[in-house]
């Protein structure tokens, strides 16, 4: 039972991060059909970039966060002006390879700079609580804590926001929305800053929780990031956050009882089970072709 | 017994009902025109009845075989070929291509020949090409054999659609709305050109159409859908006159 | 058209001097080592064009493939054939790996007779991984630290035969009814199952035969290098090969032999960047999609790759005599 309940409270903070990342994939997926490829790189540039302000300027915590998040988000919108906004109207899959090209590009410009991993100096002291066998740590808490006021704050934009309405527009219709007077690419940029702004978020939390960290930290968490927000429905932004946790509880799961190794062939065979099920994840809704 | 027998097709689409007791009799060589409003439910007919859509109830034979489950490229290989609303050729493709494509199914080898370039292989695409290019030669298209179909002007585009359906060698052929975006003379052109290749090719031709100046010059008989159902079938000057018909389309109230 | 026989005459030379330049010496190992490589990049680009390009399917998992063919190769060599026979079974290992290659292109295929564009991308992608993580958790193969004891058994010779095998056999598949069923699935499904293409078994084709040349391109890689293991055949190398096919351009085999060797030849010579070759890369490839994204001869192809029988009428000799005019909105 305690076993039972301290595996609950891994796959918990696993998952908030799961699905804090899986959010930047669904919003810009929702908003423009695109699969942001380079967005794991953006939650690495988060890390980066914490770990860049506490190293040399020595902030705590909050701050530190907040920068990383503006940082990145700035980064997320003026890779959209640059990469993604000329091909708006081409084939959609150069945009899907631009974007895998703007990570790898994001990965080796990092390592360049970085060609070992680097130690994440401590952002603020760790308290660990122990009730019997069971522990919980203060990461854990902030972890799991900031998620989900994060999360919130999010469906808070999204639904009641006349951003949110705007972008809910476009992930409707993006051909007749601009009609309509609504800013698009602003609506896009605001997109593009806060999936970003959470991924960093992420990065900066990660990085707190498992603080050796490296250029290509982004690739396996992004990936796993993107099946949560395929498993939810991608372009759904409450799919993601379920999909996150649940993936996270799959894992925890699996490493419970088998090897870790099988960690990674178990999530993606559950992947493959489910979009051969349910092609459009638990909560997307399929979209149907005209004839 | 007729060609084609459609038998009380119904159709839901969750809560919506699209198609509803829909029947229809196509008798060898007719031409037999569909019209109604938009969102009548004429192009659901065409999606089910080219397998498509599976109607929720409801039979379809084609001489005497019932064609509801079958695949889409399993109704085609039994003579109901079609083209589409909004044009949809292979635009990347040369037109050539386009009409060859079409002929998939009655190319007799297999992949590991197609591999290799052998057994059947040289003699079977040499034989689809001729007649592709004969077709092409038929409606002045042969020069245009290596152009992609995009490339063409639109007309043209609307014509190799219905020449990539013709080359599958259909029995009945199935033009959702062959004159949208035409002015008069080149639906004048159209009207010729449909004649044309139903007398050619022996054809039966069922087509949804908007333009009562064509479904009036060509059709022997005329159906006319509303909200799913059919309200009126008959002679196209019988149906010019018909209160429901009138009702439907111009909302004059019956008995006025 | 009358000089198809120069073809045969070139190839047959080519043949000769892939012998000839490794035998006398010619050339500096490290030129040959890069030279096979060349050659393994062009089968690996040209078979992912056949069903991202051709069949404008978005797969990214060919590397799984890729150590599929690999692996299977390998064992074949080190623990199923006779120590002696390994130089004359090497064929018969190369194309062992491709069929276990093809037969996974096989289980991929299904997903995507429902499913297509960026699901289908997921599904490949999954399937990559998997054959990642399944590799490293089987022991008998090394799991995670790899595979080795191979003899370097890829020849250029060899390499060249199988560059010659798989642009033939390629380009007979596109310009046969499957090829043309592919292209028309990557302009319009619907409507392609409307003209009596059997959707189905045209993509089984595609992802079956693109699997088989990954695996022969695994199974080469893995005789030259030697040594494999699970983290060469990871989704950056599976990127690497999507770049080749881009940079080439779609739907062309000739278009996938440019993309291979500029982007090999590339790499290469940014060898002594160190780091920043792999900064350069994918700006490259950003660069590219901006200001030339069907490729650099993407939806064309060298004459000499289309039969005689194609090329006739797609380059149709302007008639002289009678001037058949087409006219416009007939």
């Amino acid at each position: 039972m305690v076993y039972f309940l301290q595996q609950t409270l891994n796959a918990l903070q696993l998952g908030s991060l799961y699905a804090l990342i899986a959010l930047g994939y669904t919003m810009v997926y929702g908003i423009l059909r695109l699969i942001n490829f380079a967005h794991g790189d953006l939650f690495m540039v988060g890390a980066f970039a914490a770990f860049g302000i506490a190293a040399w300027l020595g902030w705590p915590f909050v701050p530190t966060l907040l920068l990383s998040m503006a940082a990145v988000a700035a980064l997320g919108v003026l890779i959209e002006r640059l990469a993604y906004k000329p091909l708006r109207q081409a084939p959609k899959m150069s945009a899907v390879i631009t974007a895998l090209g703007v990570g790898i590009f994001l990965e080796h410009l990092m390592l360049v700079f970085n060609p070992y991993p680097r130690h994440m100096p401590e952002l603020m002291p760790v308290h660990l609580w122990t009730v019997g066998r069971l522990s919980l740590s203060s990461h854990q808490v902030l972890i799991i804590g900031l998620s989900l006021v994060l999360m919130l704050i999010l469906d808070w934009v999204v639904m009641r926001t006349k951003l949110g309405l705007a972008m809910r527009a476009i992930a409707w219709n993006g051909r007749i929305v601009p009609l309509m007077g609504v800013p698009v690419n602003r609506v896009i940029s605001a997109t593009f800053a806060m999936g970003a702004a959470l991924g960093a978020a992420a990065g900066t939390l990660y990085a707190m929780a498992y603080p050796v960290i490296d250029p290509y930290m982004g690739v396996l968490v992004g990936w796993k990031a993107f099946i949560a927000a395929v498993v939810g429905g991608i372009g759904n932004v409450r799919g993601a956050v379920l999909g996150g946790f649940i993936l996270a509880g799959v894992e925890i799961g699996v490493a419970a009882f088998l090897p870790t190794t099988y960690r990674d062939f178990i999530s993606f065979g559950l992947l493959l089970v489910l979009l051969v099920v349910r092609p459009h994840g638990l909560l997307g809704r399929p979209r149907l072709e005209k004839v | 017994m007729s060609l084609l027998e459609v038998e009380h097709i119904t159709q839901h689409f969750g809560g919506l009902c699209a198609v509803s007791d829909f029947s229809l009799r196509l008798e060898p060589g007719e031409l037999v025109g569909l019209i109604g409003p938009n969102g009548a439910g004429k192009t659901t007919v065409f999606n089910i009845m080219t397998g498509v859509y599976r109607p929720t109830s409801g039979r379809i034979h084609l001489d005497g075989e019932d064609l509801v489950g079958l695949s889409p490229s399993a109704i085609h290989a039994r003579g109901l070929a079609r083209t589409f609303q909004n044009i949809r050729l292979f635009k990347k493709m040369t037109v050539l291509d386009n009409v060859r494509l079409a002929r998939y199914a009655r190319l007799g080898y297999n992949p590991l020949e197609a591999l290799f370039h052998v057994g059947r292989f040289r003699a079977e695409e040499l034989k689809i090409l001729e007649h592709a290019r004969s077709l092409l030669a038929l409606f002045h298209l042969e020069d245009a054999a290596g152009e992609r179909a995009e490339n063409l002007p639109y007309g043209l585009q609307r014509k190799l659609e219905i020449i990539r359906a013709l080359a599958s060698q259909p029995r009945i052929l199935l033009l959702d709305e062959p004159a949208a975006g035409m002015n008069p003379p080149e639906i004048e052109e159209l009207m010729a050109f449909i004649q044309r290749i139903r007398k050619e090719f022996a054809l039966t031709i069922l087509l949804i159409e908007h333009q009562m100046r064509l479904v009036m010059g060509i059709c022997d008989r005329l159906v006319v859908l509303d909200f799913g159902a059919t309200i009126a079938e008959g002679l196209p000057h019988e149906i010019q006159k018909h209160p429901q018909v009138l009702q439907a389309y111009l909302g004059v109230e019956v008995g006025e | 058209m009358k000089m198809r026989w120069m073809i045969g005459v070139l190839l047959l030379a080519g043949f000769a001097l892939s012998w000839a330049v490794p035998h006398f010496g010619w050339l500096d190992p490290y030129i040959l080592l890069v030279l096979m490589y060349l050659g393994i990049n062009i089968i690996l680009t040209a078979s992912l064009n056949l069903v991202n390009g051709y069949m404008g399917e978005f797969s990214v998992g060919h590397a799984g493939f890729m150590a599929v063919g690999a692996y299977v190769s390998s064992v074949l060599t080190v623990n199923l054939f006779p120590v002696t026979g390994a130089v004359f079974l090497f064929p018969v290992a190369v194309v062992g790996g491709g069929l276990a290659a093809s037969l996974a292109g096989l289980l991929v295929s299904i997903p995507s007779f429902r499913t297509r564009g960026d699901y289908l991308a997921i599904v490949t992608l999954a399937f990559g991984m998997i054959v990642k993580s399944a590799l490293e958790n089987i022991e008998s193969v090394g799991g995670p630290r790899g595979f080795m004891g191979m003899e370097q058994l890829t020849t250029l010779p060899w390499v060249y035969v199988w560059v010659v095998v798989t642009i033939w056999i390629l380009r007979n598949l596109v310009f046969s009814k499957y090829g043309r069923g592919m292209a028309a699935i990557r302009e319009d499904e619907v409507a392609c199952d409307l003209c009596g293409v059997h959707t189905r078994r045209v993509k089984i084709s595609a992802f079956v035969v693109s699997a088989f040349f990954a695996g022969v391109a695994g199974g080469l890689y893995a005789h030259v290098l030697q040594f494999i293991n699970p983290r060469m055949f990871d989704i950056l190398k599976s990127t690497e090969i999507l770049i080749m096919v881009y940079l080439g351009g779609m739907a062309s085999l000739g278009g996938s032999i440019l993309g291979a060797s500029i982007y090999t030849i590339a790499m290469e010579l940014l060898r002594e960047q160190g780091a920043w070759r792999m900064v350069l890369m994918p700006l490259l490839l950003i660069l590219l999609m901006l200001f030339r994204p069907r490729g650099l001869f993407g939806l064309r192809e060298f004459p000499w790759l289309v039969p005689l029988r194609d090329l006739v009428l797609l380059r149709p000799v302007k008639k002289q005599k009678e001037k058949t005019h087409v006219p416009a909105g007939s």
